[in-house]
C-alpha cells in the first residue's frame, strides 16, 4: 500500500494504461511541458513523448473534435479540459459528435474517448472557473458521466474509463487533488456504473457525489452523536445513475436526502427524485430533500461564495428536520 | 464531330481512368436526379441536399485516393459517399430509412457513414466535421510514428463549403493541421451560396484559398467544373500529404444546379447566373473532351451510361424492397 495524492492516483492510472496500450494518448492544453494545470500529467511527456502527450493550441471545440475523429479511427484519446468549464466551448463536438455518432452512424463508429478535468467550486476562483457542467451534459444521450471523489476511486475509475468503448466525461474536483490516501500496489479497476456505499445505515439515505461527500461525512459524524444512523451513498456514476443501489437503500430507510454541488435547477438530485418517484414512491415516508448550490454565478467574495454551496451545518439541520428530531 | 469543350488537357489520364471518372460522375449525377424523384414521390424525407453540378470535384479528388484514405464530408454527402465506394444501394436504402442503409436507417441524408469505406460522415452542423477529418489525419501520423504498423501514410480529405470557411473550427483546424504537418487536404467546394447567403455578403476576403496563407498552408484555386484541373491539383496535394509535407487547401469554384436542399425554392439566384454555370456542365464537357481525344468510343460511352442506369435502378429496387428497422432495436448502437 502506498499513500499518494489524488493527482498522483490519476497520473498513475493514465501511466499504467498508456504503458499497456499504445493507442492511449493525452490531448489538452499544457498537459505536456507544463505538466498539467493540476499536475495530473506531470513528466508523462518525458516518458511518452510530445505526440502521445499532446500540447494543443487554445481551441477546445476543434481539439476535442480532433480527439473524437482519432477515437473513431482507432485511437483511445484522453482529452483534458484544463478546467472542465472550458468544455462549454466544446459542447458542439461533445453533444453532437461524441454523444451521437455511434448511434447516428448505425454502429459504424465507436468513440472510446475520455474527457476529464477539474470542475467544481474552488477557493475564490471566480464564476467561470467554478462551474459544474455535469448537469448540462446529463441530458445528452450516448454519454457516460463519472465523478471521482477519493484517490482510490479516482485511479480505479479512470482506468475503467480509458478501457471503456464509449465517451466518458470524467469529473474531478479542484479542491480534491491534494487529498492523500493509501491505495493498493496491485492493479485494480472500478466499475463505471456502480455507486459506492460509503457508510451503511438504517435511518436515512444520504446521496451525494464528489467534494460534497466530505461535507456529508462531517455532518454524519455529528448526526451519529445524536443517535442518527445514516446510510451514505456516493453516486460515482452520474449517468447512468445506479438506481439499484439507491432503491435497495431507500427500501431500508424510507427517507432520503440528496447533497450536491451542482445548481438546484435541473440538478442531478432532480433526476434522482423523479426516478425514485417513478420506481419506489410507496417506500418513502417523506419527500426527498435536496441540498444544492444556489442558482447564482459563483461570486468572487469568499463569504458570498461559501453561501452559494452547501455546508455541513445545513446538512445536519436538514436531516434533523426531516427526521423530526 | 468536334464539340466545344470548356476544358483543356491539364492532366494526363488513361482510357481506363477516363472510364472510371466518367462512370463515377455519371453515377453521382443520376443518383441525385433519382433522389429528387424519390423525394417528391414521398420515399425520402427531411432535409436532402443534392450535389448536382459539382460532380467533377467529388470524382476528381476521391478517385485518386486509396481505399485506406479517409473522406469526411458535410450534409451534401451522397456523391462523396458514392465516389468513396459505398454501394449506391446502401446509400439509397439509408435515404429511405431502411435497416440495410449504410447507417442502418438511423442517420438519413445528412449522416452517411461507412467504416468499411473509411467514410467519416455526414454532418448536419456547418464545420463540425472538420475536426473529425483532422482527427483521422492525426491518427494516421500516430499510427506511422508510434504504432509503426503502416507502410503508406493514409491521408484525410475534408469537404466543406464556402460558408464553412468563416467558421472558427475552420481556422482552428487549419492551424493545427499546419502546426503538426498533418496529412490532410481541405477541399472547399465554393458554389458561392450558403443557402441564401452569397459568399460576397459573408466573406471579407472573397478568395477562399488565400485564407490558407495565414497558416502557411499552400492554397490553390481550381476550376471545379473542369475535372482534369481538379485531378491535377488533387494528385499534387495527395502526394504532398502522403510524403509528410503537410496540408493543402484546394478551393474548387463550382456551382450547384439545384437549390440548397429539396425544400429550397431557390429564388435568390438569378436565371442568368444559373444558365452561365449550367453551360459549363462538367459531365457534358468531359464527354466532349473524351470524344475529342478519342479516349473512349461512342459505344463504350453508351455502355457506361447503361451500366450506371442499371446500378441506380437496382439501388432503388433494393431500397424499396428492404425492411424497416425493428422497433425493439430502437436503443441499439447507443452504447458498446
Amino acid at each position: 500500500m502506498n499513500k499518494i495524492f489524488m493527482f498522483e492516483a490519476l497520473r498513475s492510472a493514465i501511466d499504467e494504461e498508456m504503458s499497456k496500450d499504445e493507442t492511449v494518448l493525452v490531448i489538452g492544453e499544457d498537459v505536456g511541458h507544463y505538466g498539467g494545470s493540476y499536475k495530473v500529467t506531470k513528466d508523462l511527456h518525458l516518458k511518452y513523448g510530445d505526440l502521445r502527450i499532446l500540447d494543443t493550441p487554445i481551441a477546445e471545440n476543434s481539439f476535442t473534435g480532433m480527439a473524437i475523429g482519432a477515437a473513431m479511427t482507432g485511437l483511445r484519446p484522453i482529452v483534458e479540459g484544463m478546467n472542465m468549464g472550458f468544455l462549454l466551448l466544446a459542447f458542439n463536438q461533445i453533444a453532437n459528435n461524441a454523444g451521437m455518432l455511434p448511434y447516428t452512424s448505425g454502429g459504424n463508429y465507436q468513440i472510446p474517448i475520455v474527457i476529464r478535468g477539474p470542475g467544481g467550486v474552488g477557493r475564490q476562483l471566480g464564476a467561470e472557473h467554478s462551474q459544474r457542467l455535469e448537469t448540462y451534459f446529463q441530458a445528452v444521450p450516448g454519454l457516460k458521466i463519472v465523478a471521482c471523489s477519493t484517490p482510490y476511486n479516482a485511479k480505479g475509475l479512470l482506468k475503467s474509463a480509458i478501457r471503456d468503448n464509449n465517451p466518458v466525461l470524467f469529473f474531478e474536483h479542484v479542491l480534491l487533488y491534494n487529498m492523500k490516501q493509501e491505495i493498493p500496489d496491485y492493479e485494480y479497476t472500478l466499475p463505471l456504473d456502480k455507486a459506492e456505499i460509503v457508510k451503511e445505515g438504517k435511518d436515512i439515505t444520504i446521496i451525494t457525489y464528489s467534494r460534497m461527500r466530505y461535507h456529508v461525512l462531517k455532518a454524519v459524524d455529528r448526526l451519529i452523536e445524536k443517535n442518527v444512523d445514516p446510510e451514505v451513498i456516493d453516486l460515482i456514476s452520474l449517468k447512468p445513475i445506479d438506481m439499484d443501489t439507491i432503491i435497495k437503500s431507500i427500501q431500508k430507510t424510507h427517507k432520503a436526502c440528496i447533497v450536491e454541488e451542482c445548481m438546484r435547477t435541473g440538478g442531478i438530485a432532480s433526476e434522482i427524485i423523479a426516478r425514485v418517484n417513478e420506481l419506489i414512491f410507496d417506500y418513502l415516508d417523506s419527500p426527498i430533500i435536496r441540498l444544492s448550490s444556489q442558482d447564482i454565478p459563483t461570486p468572487y467574495n469568499g463569504l458570498l461564495e461559501q453561501n452559494t454551496i452547501v455546508n455541513s451545518e445545513q446538512i445536519i439541520n436538514a436531516i434533523i428536520k426531516q427526521l423530526n428530531i | 464531330m468536334f464539340q466545344k469543350s470548356t476544358i483543356t488537357s491539364n492532366a494526363i489520364i488513361t482510357n481506363e481512368e477516363a472510364k472510371i471518372f466518367y462512370e463515377d460522375m455519371l453515377l453521382g449525377r443520376m443518383f441525385e436526379d433519382t433522389c429528387a424523384k424519390m423525394y417528391y414521390q414521398g420515399k425520402m424525407f427531411g432535409f436532402v441536399h443534392l450535389y448536382t453540378g459539382q460532380e467533377a470535384v467529388s470524382t476528381g479528388i476521391i478517385k485518386n485516393l486509396k481505399p485506406y484514405d479517409y473522406v469526411c464530408s458535410n450534409y451534401r454527402d451522397h456523391v462523396h459517399a458514392l465516389s468513396k465506394g459505398i454501394p449506391p444501394r446502401e446509400v439509397m436504402a439509408e435515404l429511405f430509412g431502411k435497416e440495410t442503409g449504410c447507417s442502418k436507417g438511423r442517420g438519413g441524408s445528412m449522416h452517411i457513414f461507412s467504416s468499411k469505406y473509411n467514410f467519416l460522415g455526414g454532418f448536419a452542423f456547418i464545420a463540425e466535421g472538420i475536426p473529425i477529418a483532422l482527427g483521422a489525419a492525426f491518427r494516421n501520423i500516430y499510427y506511422k510514428q508510434i504504432l509503426h504498423n503502416i507502410d503508406d501514410l493514409p491521408i484525410s480529405i475534408c469537404f466543406i463549403g464556402d460558408g464553412a470557411t468563416n467558421n472558427g473550427q475552420f481556422f482552428e483546424c487549419l492551424n493545427m493541421a499546419s502546426l503538426w504537418k498533418l496529412p490532410i487536404i481541405f477541399v472547399v467546394e465554393n458554389n458561392q451560396w450558403a443557402i441564401g447567403m452569397a459568399n460576397q455578403r459573408a466573406s471579407s476576403v472573397q478568395e477562399i484559398y488565400k485564407k490558407a496563407d495565414a497558416f502557411n498552408i499552400p492554397g490553390l484555386e481550381v476550376d471545379g467544373m473542369n475535372i482534369l484541373e481538379v485531378i491535377k491539383v488533387s494528385r499534387e496535394a495527395i502526394y504532398r500529404a502522403r510524403n509528410g509535407q503537410g496540408p493543402t487547401l484546394i478551393e474548387a469554384l463550382t456551382y450547384r444546379f439545384r437549390g440548397h436542399s429539396l425544400a429550397d425554392p431557390d429564388e435568390l439566384r438569378s436565371i442568368e447566373e444559373k444558365n452561365f454555370w449550367i453551360a459549363r456542365d462538367p459531365i457534358i464537357n468531359f464527354v466532349n473532351y473524351i470524344k475529342n481525344h478519342n479516349l473512349l468510343s461512342d459505344d463504350e460511352i453508351k455502355k457506361i451510361e447503361k451500366k450506371v442506369k442499371l446500378r441506380i435502378e437496382e439501388a432503388v429496387k433494393f431500397a424499396i424492397d428492404s425492411p424497416e428497422p425493428k422497433l425493439q432495436d430502437l436503443a441499439k448502437y447507443l452504447f458498446y
